[in-house]
C-alpha cells in the first residue's frame, strides 16, 4: 500500500466484503471489530481524528442502518475522514432475504451533511472511486453490490468525482442509472433505438454531490427516467427530481423499488419480480415520452 | 489529515511564541482552588444560559481538574499538538465543565464562558469539536466516546506515539450497549494507553440508576470484560492522582477508574437532586450557589 495512513476495519464479514485480502497483507493495519458495527464506526472516527484514513466495511444494510447515529455524530458532524465501504447493496443480495437487502441506505446516508456518496457501476469504476476517497478529505460512502457484474468501462475510463458520465448520446429522453442498473439502462436504450427512440444514457456514480449541471442539461431531451436498486423514496429518482423541479420541470419516471421489502430469491428473479430490468426501463421511457 | 478547526475565537495563542506544555506543578491547594473556580463557572454559565447540565458537570469537577491540571501532557496554545494526551468527554452534557476547564487552562478566553448555548457562541450546548479548541470529539449522543477513544488509542499505537487517552463516561451512559461493545474491544486490543473514568454519581435523568436501570454489579462487569478496575472517591484529588498513576503502570489491558461521586457536588441544594441533571439554576438559586462556592 502506498498510503501508510490507510487502515481497514470490518465487523466479522471480512470474507464477504473481501477486506480479508487487506488483512492478510497488512495485518497490523486491519482491525477486526467483531459483530459490533456501532463500535466499529466510532473506532473509525477516533482513528480518523488521529490522522488515519480508515476504511470501515460491512453490508450496506448495517451501515448506515445499524449505526446511523454513530455515523451522524462521530463522522458527519465533525466531517471526519472516514470511508465507509458498504457491500451487498440493494436486493441482489438475493437468497438471504429482506434482512440483508439494503433498500434504504442511500436515502439515509445522503441525508447526512457533507457526505460524499458513490455508487460505482463496475469494478473499474469501483477501484477509481476508492482512490478518489483516499485523496479527497472528508466522509465517504461507497455502495457496492454482491453479484458478479459485467464491465461497463474499459481501462481508459477516468472517474471524476461529482460528474455524470454520458454513456450514450440521445435526444428523445435521458435515462439516468446507477450501479447494476447501468447495464439494464444501456440494454433498454439499444432496444428502444430499434423502435426509433433515441435515448441518452447517463451513469451517475456520484449521488452526492449530485451533478446538477448534467441533470439540467438532460432536461433538454424533454423527459427523464431514473433507474436504481433502491426504494423510490430518497433514492436517485427523488434526488434527480429535486433538481429537475427546481430548474426545468419535465416528465419523469422512476424505475425503483416501490414502498415495500423484497423476498428471498435469485438476483435475476428478484430484479424481474420487483421491476428492475431493461424491459421495465423501456416501459418507463415510453410512458415518460408520452407525457412530454 | 485531521479535521480542520474552524474556530475564529480571539486567539489566546501568540504565533510567534513557541507553544508550551501546560505546567503540571500545581500544589494540592492550587488544585482545590481550581476545582472551586470550575464549580463557580459551571453554575454561572448554566445560570446565565438558563439551561444546561450543572449536576453531572459538578460531579466530575475533581476528575477533570486532576487530569488537566496535574496528569495530562497538553499545550493549551497548540490544541492539535500531535503528542498531547487526549481527554475524550463521552458524557457530552458535561460540556460546561470542559469549557470552564479549557478556559482556565488558556485554550479559550474565560470571558467566552458566559456565552454558553447562545446564538453564534463557540460553546455549544453539547461539545462540538469543529468549533471549540481543545474539544476532541463532538458528543451528546451517549455511548460513543469509549469507542472513539479506542480508535484514538489504536492510532497512537500504530504511530508509535506515547500519548494517553482518558475517556470520561457517565454511569447512566453505561446503559448504552455500545459502551460494552467498546469495553470488550478495548480489552481485546489490549489498549493499555486507554483509561476510562466513570463519573459514578448514581443518578440519571429519570432518577437513581438502580431504579431506572440497575448497573450492578458494576465493577465486576468491567472486570469480566477484561479491564483493570480501580475504585476511588471521585472528589478526592489525591485518590484520583494515585489511580491515574497506577493506570500508567498497567500493561496489556485498559483501566477503568470508577469514581464515586455526588451529583451536583458543592452546591447543597443541587447535591443528589436529579432536578439539576438538565436544568439550570434560576437567579436566586445562582446567587445561593455562588455564595456556597465562595
Amino acid at each position: 500500500m502506498e498510503n501508510q495512513d490507510i487502515v481497514v476495519l470490518d465487523a466479522d464479514l471480512s470474507r464477504s466484503t473481501m477486506t480479508h485480502f487487506f488483512a492478510r497483507e497488512l495485518p497490523e493495519r486491519f482491525f477486526e471489530c467483531g459483530i459490533a458495527e456501532q463500535n466499529m464506526i466510532s473506532i473509525a472516527a477516533g482513528l480518523a481524528a488521529s490522522g488515519k484514513i480508515p476504511f470501515a466495511s460491512t453490508f450496506a444494510v448495517f451501515a448506515p442502518g445499524r449505526c446511523f447515529d454513530q455515523i451522524r455524530m462521530s463522522i458527519a458532524q465533525p466531517q471526519l475522514n472516514v470511508k465507509i465501504v458498504a457491500t451487498h447493496g440493494g436486493i441482489t443480495v438475493g437468497e438471504d432475504g429482506s434482512s440483508h437487502q439494503s433498500v434504504e441506505d442511500l436515502a439515509l446516508i445522503c441525508s447526512l451533511p457533507g457526505f460524499t456518496v458513490i455508487v460505482p457501476a463496475d469494478a473499474i469504476e469501483t477501484a477509481q472511486a476508492v482512490e478518489a476517497a483516499v485523496t479527497t478529505h472528508g466522509p465517504f460512502y461507497i455502495r457496492l453490490c454482491r453479484p458478479k457484474s459485467q464491465l461497463i468501462y474499459n481501462e481508459d475510463y477516468r472517474f471524476k468525482l461529482g460528474k455524470a458520465v454520458t454513456l450514450k448520446k440521445g435526444k428523445d429522453v435521458t435515462i439516468i442509472a446507477i450501479g447494476l442498473m447501468v447495464k439494464e439502462a444501456l440494454e433498454a436504450a439499444q432496444n428502444l433505438q430499434g423502435e426509433g427512440i433515441d435515448c441518452r444514457v447517463l451513469n451517475m456514480p456520484t449521488l452526492k454531490p449530485l451533478d446538477q449541471a448534467a441533470i439540467i442539461k438532460a432536461t433538454e431531451t424533454g423527459a427523464i427516467v431514473t433507474a436504481e436498486e433502491h426504494l423510490e423514496h430518497g433514492g436517485l429518482g427523488s434526488m434527480v427530481a429535486r433538481v429537475v423541479v427546481q430548474n426545468q420541470p419535465v416528465p419523469m419516471e422512476m424505475v425503483s423499488l416501490k414502498d415495500s421489502y423484497a423476498k428471498s430469491g435469485k438476483p435475476a428473479e428478484l430484479l424481474e419480480r420487483y421491476g428492475l430490468t431493461a424491459r421495465n426501463i423501456e416501459k418507463a421511457v415510453k410512458s415518460a415520452i408520452k407525457r412530454k | 489529515m485531521s479535521s480542520p478547526k474552524k474556530c475564529n475565537l480571539p486567539s489566546t495563542s501568540a504565533d510567534s511564541v513557541e507553544a508550551e506544555v501546560f505546567s503540571l506543578s500545581a500544589s494540592p491547594a492550587e488544585l482545590k482552588a481550581a476545582a472551586k473556580k470550575l464549580r463557580r463557572h459551571i453554575v454561572a454559565m448554566t445560570g446565565k444560559a438558563g439551561s444546561g447540565h450543572p449536576g453531572g458537570s459538578l460531579s466530575a469537577v475533581e476528575i477533570v481538574t486532576t487530569l488537566y491540571f496535574k496528569m495530562m501532557r497538553h499545550k493549551p496554545h497548540d490544541p492539535q499538538w500531535p503528542d498531547r494526551d487526549r481527554f475524550i468527554l463521552s458524557k457530552g452534557h458535561a460540556a460546561p465543565l470542559l469549557y470552564a476547564t479549557l478556559a482556565e487552562c488558556g485554550y479559550l478566553p474565560v470571558s467566552e464562558l458566559l456565552t454558553l448555548r447562545q446564538m453564534d457562541s463557540f460553546l455549544q450546548g453539547h461539545t462540538d469539536c469543529t468549533i471549540t479548541p481543545g474539544v476532541e470529539m463532538s458528543a451528546g449522543a451517549l455511548g460513543q466516546g469509549l469507542s472513539f477513544a479506542l480508535g484514538v488509542a489504536l492510532a497512537g499505537r500504530l504511530n508509535k506515539q506515547d500519548y494517553r487517552i482518558y475517556a470520561l463516561l457517565g454511569d447512566g451512559e453505561c446503559d448504552e450497549g455500545q459502551v460494552w461493545e467498546a469495553a470488550m474491544a478495548s480489552a481485546h486490543f489490549k489498549a493499555d494507553n486507554l483509561v476510562a473514568i466513570v463519573d459514578n454519581n448514581g443518578q440519571q435523568i429519570d432518577g437513581w440508576n438502580r431504579d431506572v436501570m440497575n448497573l450492578e454489579p458494576f465493577p465486576a462487569k468491567w472486570q469480566a470484560f477484561g479491564w483493570q478496575v480501580i475504585e476511588v472517591d471521585g472528589h478526592s484529588i489525591p485518590q484520583l492522582t494515585q489511580a491515574f498513576k497506577k493506570a500508567k503502570q498497567i500493561k496489556g489491558q485498559p483501566t477503568v477508574i470508577i469514581a464515586h461521586t455526588v451529583k451536583g457536588k458543592g452546591v447543597s441544594f443541587m447535591e443528589n437532586n436529579p432536578d439539576f441533571h438538565g436544568a439550570a439554576p434560576n437567579a436566586i438559586e445562582l446567587d445561593l450557589a455562588l455564595k456556597e462556592l465562595e
